[in-house]
């Protein structure tokens, strides 16, 4: 993964906010992301990883704070302008998201025939080409998706992520649900795909080999903010508690769960 | 407490509920005239809305028509009135019987289905990829069905009509002993234009209602299966309460004197 050259940060997060009801999930989140760079995002289940990805998407619309994708705000934007932004983007769902009534190949291709306005001859050449890149024989493309395995079904979501060539891929609990030896692969799809597009990649995750294997840098987030940020080398000499206590997967530490005795 | 707090609740809620539909409605309005159109998925509904739907329609109004025979003839002999059963039957098929129920039955086979396919679809992430993927979740799911249900349920009520028709037609002639040929010249000599043209407008507006509720529902559903299972119970009872209510408004702005 390359080095990040450009001063302007491909994506610049301020004092992002977003609550539900009385529930304050964002809390005034900062993180800049180098073109080129690959961010994981680490933190316990519900501690905001998912919403900071869909507020950066559009999904959701944050409370307060900024958001700029190439130095210009994403947030607020109408229908036209956020589908303009969302062309440099491209996401792997944690549940893949496959669309059931399309065939394998269709949801490779869809980004490009709808949000491309590509051939439909040409989209399938491309998104067989995509299916070969992870790993997928031909013949998968004409299986639907309710036919395909858990990693299967990942692969797939890859492909589909990758296949418009984004500047920057999101990609939300890549290898949550799968074996180690399938989260392995997965892992080392993600990070040969990001290296041959040269993209911009955030990904989320509490699988801490995941988040070695695929980040240049790793943040993490506790109670809405960024606790600690600093190179992946680093996070084992992080001296930050949050972070040694999440990385051993220690139940004694300053996080405390929210769990009820019985 | 005060015993006006929970009216007023309900109140606010019942006016929340109003407003998102109506903007729901109008933000899927502005996509169904705006390109760029999706045929494919627009032919894959009229067909599924139409063409899937004309067994149950076609049912429906069969024996209705019948039914609504034998029961006009019961009353109508009464007063020896039985010659006016040609011009009822039509007229109750084409303002009133065919439209409704038309309307109902789609609202249960279509309104259910479109609740639970966008519903799951919210559930399990498809429309947020949509989105990641350039491609407006209101013109790709929702612009296709409100079209499809608009121009697909006229043309099943036409149909509807003329099955109706046939069936009071068949008891008639083979149960109640009437002259086919009187029957049907006294059947085409009662029909009015306006007679027709209403349960058209009036199919168009259910077709409506029935694609916007399962679209609406769906889109708005939360949670898992149980989120799903309720949306598409709301798709169905929603459609019908409004195809009841709007079936009077229109037979009033049609026929009042």
């Amino acid at each position: 993964m390359s080095a990040p050259s450009n001063p302007v940060p491909k994506i610049r997060i301020r004092n992002l906010c977003k609550r539900f009801g009385s529930n304050v999930v964002l809390d005034g989140v900062d993180l800049d992301i180098a073109t080129g760079e690959s961010v994981v995002v680490i933190g316990g289940s519900g501690s905001g990883k998912s919403v900071l990805l869909k507020c950066i998407l559009g999904l959701l619309e944050p409370d307060d704070g900024i958001i700029e994708v190439d130095g210009l705000s994403a947030i607020g934007l109408g229908a036209g302008e956020r589908e303009a932004v969302n062309r440099k983007f491209g996401m792997l769902f944690q549940s893949a998201a496959l669309f059931d009534s399309l065939k394998v190949w269709e949801n490779v291709a869809f980004g490009l025939i709808q949000g491309g306005r590509m051939d439909r001859i040409q989209a399938r050449e491309i998104a067989f080409a995509k299916l070969a890149d992870v790993g997928l024989k031909a013949e998968v493309g004409e299986l639907w998706p309710a036919e395909l395995s858990g990693g299967m079904k990942k692969r797939v979501g890859l492909a589909r992520a990758i296949a418009t060539t984004p500047e920057i891929v999101f990609f939300d609990e890549p290898t949550t649900g799968l074996d180690p030896i399938m989260s392995d692969v997965i892992n080392d799809l993600i990070a040969k795909c990001v290296r041959e597009l040269g993209a911009t990649a955030l990904s989320i995750t509490h699988d801490m080999a995941s988040a070695r294997k695929i980040s240049d840098r790793i943040a993490m987030l506790y109670k809405g903010r960024i606790v600690w940020n600093g190179p992946t080398a680093e996070i084992d000499r992080s001296g930050n508690d949050y972070v040694d206590q999440f990385i051993h997967g220690r139940a004694e530490g300053p996080i405390r769960m929210e769990v009820r005795a019985p | 407490m005060n015993p006006l707090r929970p009216i007023g609740a309900a109140f606010l809620r019942f006016l929340e509920a109003t407003g998102r539909l109506s903007e729901f409605t109008a933000v899927a309005v502005s996509h169904c005239v705006r390109p760029p159109f999706y045929f494919r998925l627009l032919l894959r509904q009229m067909i599924e809305i139409g063409y899937y739907s004309l067994p149950v329609v076609g049912l429906t109004t069969l024996f209705t028509g019948m039914v609504l025979a034998l029961q006009s003839y019961t009353g109508f002999s009464r007063f020896s009135a039985q010659g006016a059963l040609p011009y009822v039957v039509v007229l109750s098929m084409t303002r009133e019987l065919a439209p409704v129920l038309a309307g109902l039955m789609v609202a249960g086979r279509i309104g259910a289905a479109m609740a639970a396919e966008i519903g799951t679809m919210r559930v399990t992430e498809q429309i947020d990829a949509l989105a990641t993927l350039s491609t407006n979740p209101h013109k790709y799911l929702i612009a296709p069905r409100l079209i499809a249900g608009l121009t697909m349920l006229p043309l099943l009520v036409l149909v509807g009509d003329v099955i109706g028709v046939f069936g009071g037609y068949v008891i008639s002639i083979y149960k109640l002993g009437f002259n086919p040929g009187i029957y049907l010249k006294s059947t085409w000599q009662h029909l009015e234009f306006m007679d027709v043209f209403s349960g058209v407008v009036k199919a168009a507006v259910f077709g409506f209602i029935v694609a916007l509720m399962g679209c609406y529902n769906g889109y708005h559903s939360r949670g898992g299966a149980q989120g799903v299972g309720a949306a598409t119970t709301n798709a169905v009872v929603s459609a019908s309460i409004m195809i009841l209510i709007s079936n009077y408004i229109i037979t009033e702005l049609f026929f009042a004197k």
